[in-house]
């Protein structure tokens, strides 16, 4: 029996092709899309996990500078002594990848590549071996240690020991940082006595590039959702539709002795197999997706939180089987209503096929109260929500109550255009629209979802940039920066550049906690360049000359906001010097909280950190001549970069950042289009009892395809218009609620009148191109299909 | 006795209160025995049918199928009985859209369990069939369609075959055609049926005659 009911539930697919086709495409895409996300993200994280493993990040408590500098071999030394198990680390930049030299005698044993007691300890200590992925290795000079490839390593990371990397670095016993080996002895020394100038950092919970990047992974996962919800929709109707099709052939089959469950069970079955076969073609696609977008990922990441990602795709199990799974999760959840239909359904009751989705009056009541319910708690969230979980709730909640409340608007405007209408036509037509709503919704709600989301986010991108650019103009007002490498030749620098140029701007900075979290301490001099460019968010009177005078310090945004500092509160900015905050600056692009002195103040507090780094004001046109004149005293070409240069790779970090946000945009409204000619292509067949008396009381059948055609185009046009508030809610709630939350700055909003235009025609084309294959199959519809509405043969 | 049916009641709600469609029906039917259900429209033939075959549920009374009490059965064991022991012949003939002709007449006897491809083909032959073996039901005419119906229920060789206006699409030299292979198909498999009808001329052909007025059988 089984094989007689699956031959016959399976032979309605061969009939319909197309329905089969918009189900598997609709889930493979909304698999595709979540698949996609979540490999980029699994990809992303281990190489996370990676770093963490290789470093000790996270993992492990640590020693480090209270002044952010470095720690002397003796201090080592005296904590060993002392009984304290730490192990040195030591870390730098050579040919551009990272190099951390660690000690295997002593390093916990996660960390080292090379095992104490194993006979390969005395090849990594004695001629010195290097451990690296192999396209890291390739980018070392030749340093005559032996090269070991190890894909297992963290991206960007080659790791030695600790002699030869404080060679190869220049940096001859100093230390960065020391690991604390977990099961210290008792009756050990505190380490105020042994080591006064160290503190104790913690181990955490995940790494700090973790917890740096999670927003940004937060926000793909959003998107990824946002799609799948939108696939959900087509995978929805999809069903939706092939159970209301093969309605009389289910009551046949019962008629003819197939149980109910067993039907139920049967039709589980075919699903679960389609889901399968989408679900494996969904995974495909996001693979193919995430292989081609992840090394854009991971240059927005090593850009904006100078984490490594690997550039290219592992198959990991994970994301493969998630894919799966909400492959099958979907199906049942876009399948749910229509099997519980089927359950209902009498045996004998009125045999002709309803329109699906044809929603009652009870339904619309329903979904009039969740929409305004869904919408109402966006607006509390919004409001009181606290953290970026609420952030992204408020989000749902605004996407999903905006959804349902569109077939109730838009039946409104429907009605009103039905009341307004003059001619017997145009109120067929408006009428007509009308009574399509129902069939059509779910495709344009997933159309309004789709649209909202290129409007909220293109706001944001695009206020991003609008702020981003001004800041860099602001931030990189210098002509040219010059990086010295010793204090010897930053003073032949200054010497060389003091008469070709206006002002010169030094820079020195020491990384230090600041309120309890990394941060950086900078210097800033007194220069017209600063008092003319840098705009503050808020600052007291006289805020340079304040500066100046070391009566106060400026902070950025997020230290600011994170802090929970108001103007003229003190912040520690050395162990036991306070200073009170004078100004607060905008600071976009940068995670860590920051802090800027004068530089007296930074001199006196900070004799050590000498400015290495020079920015130079002179006209444009004399930069060469200085730059040669810099590279005959010995200045690398390396070493000089000028400000278009710097300023071109700041906005190609921030261009990135978004080409993923940006393709996952595209790709949602491609997928609303394909909702739209889906649902559009399979409720022709059903516009043939409606259409029909109106051919026969006189219209023509290539009138009736344009009038079709033209309330596709209406009703995309409405979705659109309703999409434009909703998406700059959205917006707002991105860049007040969530950006703050995730990045810790708030950026001013500004709206685009052409974008949002351009992007509604996009949508009018979509909706022209999805209407134009049903209005072209109603126009050549022959007559003799139209005839047997009425011999009462359908 | 293949059928027995006892003091059979049914009722329907309407909207001018409980519309009650049979009163009481007493029938009873033999292996080989044909029997003619005529009455006026809405008088409960279609009824009588659907509850004999399983389709629903009385009010009250017994039905006995080959010595089973249907009252008795739950769902699957209903869906057992239409699937094996009773073949209905549809007035709207439900055929399946989406398979071809030879598909539809294998089907029954498939969920059945008793497939015959030559009993089928024979059936084909016999009821003008056998050229349209792979067309769809679209394809066909309705009084094709009605074949094919017919071809479906007696593939599965039934003990009882329930016709629900089984001719009544099909013109009166195509209806009388149909009827004889019918005949000769039912009874000439040991099998009852039991035809409703508007026709008294087709009626009249069958071994007996039953009117059914007022809910009750004359």
């Amino acid at each position: 029996m089984n094989r007689a009911v699956l031959s016959a539930l399976l032979s309605h697919w061969r009939r319909a092709p197309l329905q089969l086709l918009t189900l598997v495409l609709g889930l493979a895409l909304a698999t595709g899309l979540w698949t996609g996300v979540q490999a980029i993200n699994t990809e992303a994280r281990s190489s996370y996990d990676a770093a963490a493993a290789t470093l000790g990040e996270g993992a492990y408590d640590q020693l480090v500078p209270e002044d952010g500098g470095s720690i002397a071999q003796e201090t080592y030394v005296a904590l060993r002594r002392a009984g304290w198990q730490v192990s040195p680390v030591v870390e730098g930049r050579l040919a551009g990848q990272r190099l951390v030299g660690i000690d295997p005698l002593t390093a916990p044993g996660a960390l080292a590549p090379v095992q104490v007691d194993g006979a390969d300890i005395a090849a990594f200590l004695g001629a010195g071996e290097i451990f690296g992925r192999p396209e890291v290795l390739e980018a070392l000079p030749e340093t005559g240690a032996r090269l070991v490839p190890d894909p297992g390593a963290a991206p960007g990371t080659a790791l030695t020991d600790i002699g030869l990397a404080q060679r190869l670095l220049d940096r001859d016993g100093q230390i960065d940082r020391l690991v604390v080996a977990p099961g210290q002895p008792l009756g050990r020394p505190p380490l105020a006595e042994v080591a006064p100038a160290l503190v104790l950092r913690p181990a955490q919970d995940g790494s700090d590039i973790g917890r740096l990047t999670d927003s940004f992974h937060l926000n793909l996962t959003a998107f990824g959702l946002l799609a799948f919800a939108v696939g959900i929709f087509i995978v929805h109707g999809a069903v939706g539709l092939s159970f209301e099709q093969r309605r009389p052939m289910l009551r046949t089959l019962r008629a003819l002795g197939v149980p109910l469950r067993r039907l139920l069970a049967l039709m589980g079955a075919e699903l679960l197999g389609l889901a399968l076969v989408a679900g494996i073609l969904g995974v495909g696609l996001g693979w193919l997706m995430a292989a081609l977008l992840l090394p854009n990922v991971a240059a927005t990441l090593r850009g904006l939180y100078g984490a490594e990602v690997a550039g290219t795709l592992a198959l990991r199990p994970g994301w493969l089987l998630s894919g799966l799974a909400v492959a099958l999760i979907g199906t049942a959840l876009a399948s749910a209503s229509a099997f519980a239909r089927l359950a209902r359904m009498p045996l004998l009751s009125g045999g002709q096929p309803r329109a699906w989705a044809m929603g009652a009056a009870g339904g619309r009541t329903v979904q009039t109260l969740a929409a305004l319910a869904l919408l109402g708690a966006a607006g509390a969230l919004a409001l009181w929500g606290k953290g970026l979980i609420a952030g992204f709730a408020c989000l749902a909640a605004l996407l999903l109550g905006g959804a349902l409340a569109l077939p109730l608007l838009l039946g409104l405007v429907l009605g009103a255009g039905e009341r307004a209408a003059k001619g017997p036509l145009a109120q067929w037509f408006w009428a007509d629209s009308r009574q399509q709503l129902p069939g059509l919704s779910l495709a344009l709600m997933a159309l309004l979802l789709a649209m909202a989301a290129n409007v909220g986010v293109s706001t944001m991108v695009s206020s991003f940039r609008l702020t981003f650019t001004a800041f860099l103009d602001q931030r990189l007002a210098a002509e040219l920066y010059v990086q010295a490498a010793d204090p010897a030749q930053a003073e032949r620098i200054e010497a060389i550049a003091a008469p070709a140029t206006r002002e010169i701007l030094p820079l020195a900075s020491v990384d230090r906690e600041l309120e309890g979290a990394p941060g950086q301490v900078q210097m800033a001099r007194d220069a017209q360049t600063y008092r003319d460019n840098w705009q503050f968010l808020r600052a007291v009177p006289g805020v340079w000359d304040r500066l100046a005078a070391g009566q106060g310090l400026l902070v950025n945004e997020q230290l600011f906001r994170r802090a929970d500092l108001d103007l003229g509160d003190a912040l520690e900015v050395a162990p036991g010097r306070a200073l009170p905050v004078i100004g607060v600056y905008g600071d976009y692009g940068n995670p860590s909280g920051e802090a800027i002195l004068g530089e007296e103040a930074f001199r006196r507090l900070y004799p050590d950190a000498l400015p290495l780094r020079f920015g130079l004001r002179l006209p444009p046109d004399q930069v060469p001549a200085l730059r040669a004149a810099l590279e005959e005293a010995g200045v690398p070409q390396a070493a000089m970069t000028d400000q278009a240069a710097l300023k071109a790779f700041s906005l190609g970090v921030f261009e990135r950042t978004f080409s993923v946000t940006a393709a996952l945009n595209v790709l949602t409204l491609g997928v609303a289009g394909f909702a739209i000619l889906m649902s559009l292509l399979t409720l022709a067949a059903m516009r043939l009892p409606q259409l029909a008396p109106v051919w026969a009381l006189g219209l023509t059948r290539a009138r009736l395809g344009r009038l079709e055609l033209i309330r596709a185009v209406l009703l995309a046009a409405l979705t659109a218009l309703a999409a434009l508030p909703l998406g700059l809610a959205l917006a707002w709630i991105l860049l007040a609620v969530v950006n703050v939350e995730a990045f810790g700055w708030r950026l001013p909003m500004t709206l685009f009148p052409w974008d949002y235009a351009r992007l509604g025609l996009l949508a009018l084309l979509a909706a022209l191109l999805a209407a134009a294959w049903p209005a072209w199959r109603l126009a050549r519809t022959p007559p003799a299909a139209l005839l047997k509405v009425f011999a009462g043969e359908r | 006795m293949l059928l027995t049916v006892r003091d059979l009641k049914k009722t329907y709600p309407g909207a001018e209160g409980p519309a009650p469609v049979l009163r009481g029906v007493d029938l009873d039917l033999a292996a080989g025995e044909s029997l003619a259900l005529t009455g006026e429209s809405g008088s409960g033939k279609s009824t009588l049918l659907h509850l004999v075959g399983g389709l629903d549920r009385p009010d009250g009374g017994q039905i006995a199928l080959d010595g089973e009490e249907l009252s008795v059965l739950d769902d699957a064991g209903r869906a057992r009985l239409r699937r094996g022991t009773v073949g209905v012949i549809f007035q709207q003939f439900n055929l399946i859209p989406s398979l071809d002709v030879a598909a539809n007449i294998a089907f029954q006897a498939r969920l059945a369990g008793r497939h015959d491809a030559a009993r089928d083909a024979q059936l084909a032959e016999a009821l003008g069939l056998a050229p349209h073996l792979a067309k769809y039901p679209e394809q066909l005419s309705g009084g094709q369609q009605q074949r094919v119906a017919i071809a479906r229920t007696l593939s599965a060789a039934p003990r009882l075959v329930l016709a629900d206006e089984p001719t009544g699409n099909l013109d009166e030299a195509t209806a009388a055609h149909v009827l004889e292979a019918m005949l000769a198909l039912v009874t000439g498999s040991g099998a009852a049926l039991l035809m409703v009808t508007h026709s008294q001329a087709l009626a009249a052909r069958l071994d007996r005659r039953l009117h059914l007025t007022g809910g009750r059988l004359a």
